[in-house]
């Protein structure tokens, strides 16, 4: 995980208009976000629906337009490049998406989709029939899984396939978008397993995108969560997972509790709605749901600081095993 | 790692799935045959029929049915079977040509107003609804204007009249599909625009036109028929069912036989082509998919 | 009092290949005022299962054998569907996974909880009133303005919010609720949860909880069912099955739930293989092919073996569980 990063995101920004003639004004999806990626690490992105992070890696991957900010990959910037331009850049950086069966052309065979990248590129001169029992074979899948069509697939299948897609040109960057998202609880750990192990037999570097901070756990080196577009902390992801700084780090990884019936209920409970991108709140953003919000939050932004290895964007960053104080009426609320 | 799962192998192609599917039910097994039928007939219409269509032969005329002339002679003493084959040529290259025309158009237009950007959107409906607004027969009267009454002039109404429908329910299922998961994967790939329109998109919205055309086809023969009718179509003596008909009629009082001869053409591709199209489209139901 | 009691229920399709055999040999019961979660993946068969419940299976859908018992008194099974219809919504409701399923886009929300207490007595007034009150309970803000508005004015966890009020609001005896907070994230989801458990209780109704998240199953539910291929392959209360699963699958699915690894670990635990073919059930154990206990008994199908105090699994060597060690 030296040298130069492969990919570098500096202060990006993505703002859609909303409204209507007269009425005009935007939000942001994306409200200022960097980091890099390492060649052979995986980086893992953090949050709920609103958070930002699916924008974040469409505009990666060059399918959102961004409003401020760069990309750099490999050393080139791409963001705003022309399609042309950026057609080479796509054989050495491959996205896989949400729905496993969903993401695959319904019409074409196993076959034909993991090697459609190759006749996208005009690789044609290749044999694909071999290429595509070496795709098959490194995601684990036999030969005759070529003439069969997506809906034949399980969920597990159809990402395996996702997956071979993504490596049939040896990208060097692979952006994983839910990676688990549509499968059983056992039979996700084959999805995550696979990457592990091709991430380490081809030296890839990964973007995972994923709601399910356990999954993150297990499969990212350093992880960045999200609220309402912005990076709240980021850190190596064992540091986050002992002790997260941020309040919603915090709930986050409380809200996903362990099935054991008997485990104490130290559940840190927030104020179900999410404020709306139209009318981000004043100050720490997250200050409307937080349990540990004082008055300063509401007025001042927080600055992004070091606490024990990790960046976190709080005033009052959490001690390891802090307890929220008990509940009282905001006014906020 | 997961072993690969023993199961039945996949069906070579859906279509020849629902081609057995349609020869299992009766009405589909019907219109299959009936359609076969009149394709035979008029592909083969030199060899099937008895005589030349334009034979006239004055002292045979209003001949009912018999063994030299199966449907009986005209008010020309021109033999009827023969003239119905060589009408059903006619009406059934208008019909699959016209329809081929309008299917192509309207799909790539369709195509491009739901793929293309909302100005283009937008133009192309405007387009279409102006057309649709026009009554058929109008259409029909203009461009027999242009063309004279022919072969090209009922055509050209037919794709008019067709490609604006076929290319609505294009754009409709285009747009649908535009966000689609597996169209964005295609984007992020580096897939061309072309390409997602042509390997990704058409393939999956294809379908029910393809149903449609086939249940519009009787419409296209009635269109000819009426158009030759009215004596804005193929001109005498060259025959089509539409011409038989209006002899027919007005020598209703000699005979009924010449309206049988016209009519019951008409009455069986329609009835074909209807059932044909009637039983894919239960097919592909997908509510009706259990027994 | 038993709300509902399902004895060796079996359900099958008729399919264009087959018979495909959905539930087999299914028995469960609900008591009065406990929470009952059924955990299962795809096509263990938990939607088959409510739609029997409910009387409302497809048209190539039958029950075949076995009884569904409601209330002590009725037998489900048996009832035709306009007695299912007058049980539906007022005994016996439901929430989805989607809320959308519940409520009707076009009318104001008000105006459906009213429509929802048609067979009430009361008066409009008083109907309004209960709704507004329902919306309170649920924690929807500015209750009685919100009765005016719309579904797509409301947030997904507002509008599933607003659908279990409106299950709630004739206080069925059973409330069968579907992966109801699947669709949520998870902070919505703890949220919902603890709603739910609070209606629960204040109501006195029993709920069927249907869910593939363990972890929440652990946490809201009483008593569970666990669902393999159609079949139950154990049940009993949560802390006997979660603390001492004694199925395989059970064990390996408790295994495989990412929040249960306390430590990193490059490699995941899975159960390999697939679900069978259920048009092709094989004679024996249904899980034998994927099963690392499996033996030569396993060729022939196993009881329910009960382990003690309603703890029961269906499995050979239900009573002889493996030591912690092997397990690792």
């Amino acid at each position: 995980m030296s040298g130069d990063p492969i990919l570098k995101v500096d202060d990006v920004e993505v703002a859609f208009p909303v409204g209507r003639i007269g009425r005009r004004s935007s939000i942001l999806g994306v409200a200022g976000v960097s980091f890099e990626v390492h060649r052979g690490e995986t980086f893992a992105l953090v949050g709920e629906s609103g958070s930002g992070k699916t924008t974040l890696a469409r505009a990666v991957n060059g399918l959102q337009a961004i409003s401020r900010g760069t990309i750099t990959f490999e050393g080139r910037r791409i963001d705003g490049l022309a399609r042309q331009a950026m057609k080479p850049i796509r054989k050495r950086m491959a996205m896989m998406f949400q729905d496993p069966v969903g993401s695959l052309s319904p019409r074409m065979t196993v076959g034909d989709l993991v090697t459609e990248p190759f006749r996208i590129h005009g690789l044609e001169d290749r044999n694909l029939k071999d290429e595509t029992a070496r795709l098959l074979a490194l995601v684990g899948l036999t030969r005759d899984f070529a003439n069969r069509y997506p809906h034949q697939l399980s969920g597990g299948q159809a990402r395996r396939v996702g997956v071979a897609r993504a490596i049939a040109l040896n990208p060097t960057l692979i952006i994983a978008d839910e990676p688990t998202a549509g499968l059983d609880v056992s039979v996700q750990g084959e999805v995550l397993n696979l990457l592990n192990e091709l991430r380490e037999r081809l030296g890839l570097a990964m973007v995972v995108i994923t709601h399910n901070l356990h999954v993150v756990h297990h499969i990212a080196d350093r992880v960045a969560v999200m609220y309402l577009g912005r990076f709240v902390e980021t850190g190596e992801t064992e540091a986050v997972f002992q002790a997260p700084a941020h309040p919603y780090t915090a709930a986050l990884l409380s809200a996903n509790p362990e099935p054991d019936p008997d485990k104490a209920r130290d559940r840190i409970a927030l104020p179900a709605e999410v404020p709306s991108l139209l009318a981000r709140p004043p100050g720490c953003e997250f200050h409307t749901r937080c349990p540990w919000a004082e008055a300063r939050c509401s007025r001042e932004v927080p600055a992004r600081r070091d606490v024990g290895g990790r960046r976190v964007a709080c005033h009052f960053p959490l001690a390891p095993g802090a307890r929220p104080p008990p509940r009282k009426e905001r006014p906020h609320v | 790692m997961s072993e690969a799962v023993s199961e039945p192998p996949a069906a070579r192609s859906g279509y020849l799935k629902a081609f057995r599917r349609v020869l299992r039910e009766p009405l589909g097994l019907l219109g299959v045959t009936l359609v076969v039928l009149m394709v035979f007939a008029a592909i083969f219409a030199d060899v099937l029929a008895t005589t030349e269509p334009s034979r006239i032969a004055p002292r045979d005329r209003f001949l009912p049915p018999g063994a030299e002339h199966l449907l009986g002679t005209d008010q020309l003493g021109r033999d009827l079977f023969s003239r119905v084959l060589h009408g059903g040529r006619i009406a059934l290259s208008v019909a699959l040509g016209a329809t081929g025309a309008s299917l192509s158009i309207g799909i790539v237009l369709g195509l491009i107003a739901g793929y293309g950007p909302r100005w283009l959107d937008n133009l192309m409906i405007l387009v279409f609804d102006a057309i649709k607004s026009f009554p058929t027969v109008m259409l029909a009267l203009s461009f027999v204007t242009l063309f004279g009454p022919s072969l090209t002039a009922v055509v050209l109404v037919v794709v008019i009249v067709n490609v604006p429908g076929y290319a609505r329910i294009i754009r409709t299922q285009t747009i649908a599909l535009k966000t689609a998961e597996f169209v964005t994967a295609a984007q992020s790939m580096g897939a061309s625009t072309a390409r997602i329109l042509r390997v990704h998109i058409l393939p999956n919205v294809v379908g029910p036109i393809l149903i449609l055309a086939s249940m519009d086809i009787p419409v296209v023969i009635a269109i000819e028929a009426g158009m030759s009718f009215l004596g804005l179509g193929v001109r005498p003596p060259t025959p089509s069912w539409g011409s038989i008909l209006n002899d027919g009629f007005a020598n209703i009082r000699e005979t009924v036989w010449i309206v049988v001869a016209g009519g019951m053409p008409i009455i069986l591709t329609t009835l074909g082509f209807t059932f044909l199209g009637e039983t894919l489209r239960d097919i592909f139901d997908p509510r009706l998919k259990a027994r | 009092m038993t709300v509902l009691s399902v004895s060796d229920l079996n359900v099958s399709f008729s399919t264009e290949e087959g018979r495909l055999l959905a539930l087999k040999n299914v028995s469960f019961d609900v008591p009065e005022r406990r929470i009952v979660g059924i955990v299962g993946e795809s096509g263990c068969g938990k939607s088959t299962l409510i739609n029997a419940v409910l009387g409302l299976l497809a048209k190539n859908g039958r029950i075949d054998s076995g009884s569904i018992l409601f209330e002590g008194r009725s037998e489900l099974t048996s009832l035709g569907p306009a007695q299912m219809r007058a049980l539906r919504g007022v005994r016996i409701s439901t929430v989805f996974q989607d809320p959308m399923g519940a409520l009707n886009p076009v009318i104001s929300i008000g105006q459906q909880m009213v429509n929802i207490q048609y067979r009430s007595k009361r008066s409009k007034a008083e109907k309004i009133a209960l709704a507004a009150e329902m919306l309170k309970q649920v924690r929807i803000p500015d209750a009685e303005a919100a009765l005016a508005r719309y579904p797509h004015e409301f947030s997904g966890g507002m509008k599933q919010r607003i659908a279990i009020a409106m299950a709630l609001m004739m206080e069925p005896s059973l409330l069968i609720a579907d992966e109801p907070t699947t669709a949520l994230d998870a902070t919505l989801e703890v949220a919902t949860i603890e709603l739910l458990k609070a209606l629960q209780e204040k109501i006195g109704c029993s709920v069927l909880f249907i869910s593939h998240h363990l972890g929440v199953i652990a946490e809201l539910c009483d008593d569970v069912v666990v669902m393999y291929a159609g079949e139950v392959v154990e049940r009993g209360t949560t802390r006997q099955v979660f603390n001492d699963p004694r199925h395989p699958y059970t064990l390996r699915l408790l295994e495989c739930d990412p929040a249960r690894q306390h430590e990193r670990t490059r490699h995941l635990p899975t159960i390999p293989g697939e679900i069978p073919d259920l048009r092709r059930r094989p004679e024996g154990c249904i899980f034998a092919p994927r099963c690392h206990r499996r033996h030569a008994a396993c060729a022939a199908a196993p009881p329910d073996i009960d382990v003690g105090r309603g703890h029961v699994a269906r499995c050979f060597l239900a009573d002889r569980p493996e030591p912690a060690e092997a397990t690792a």
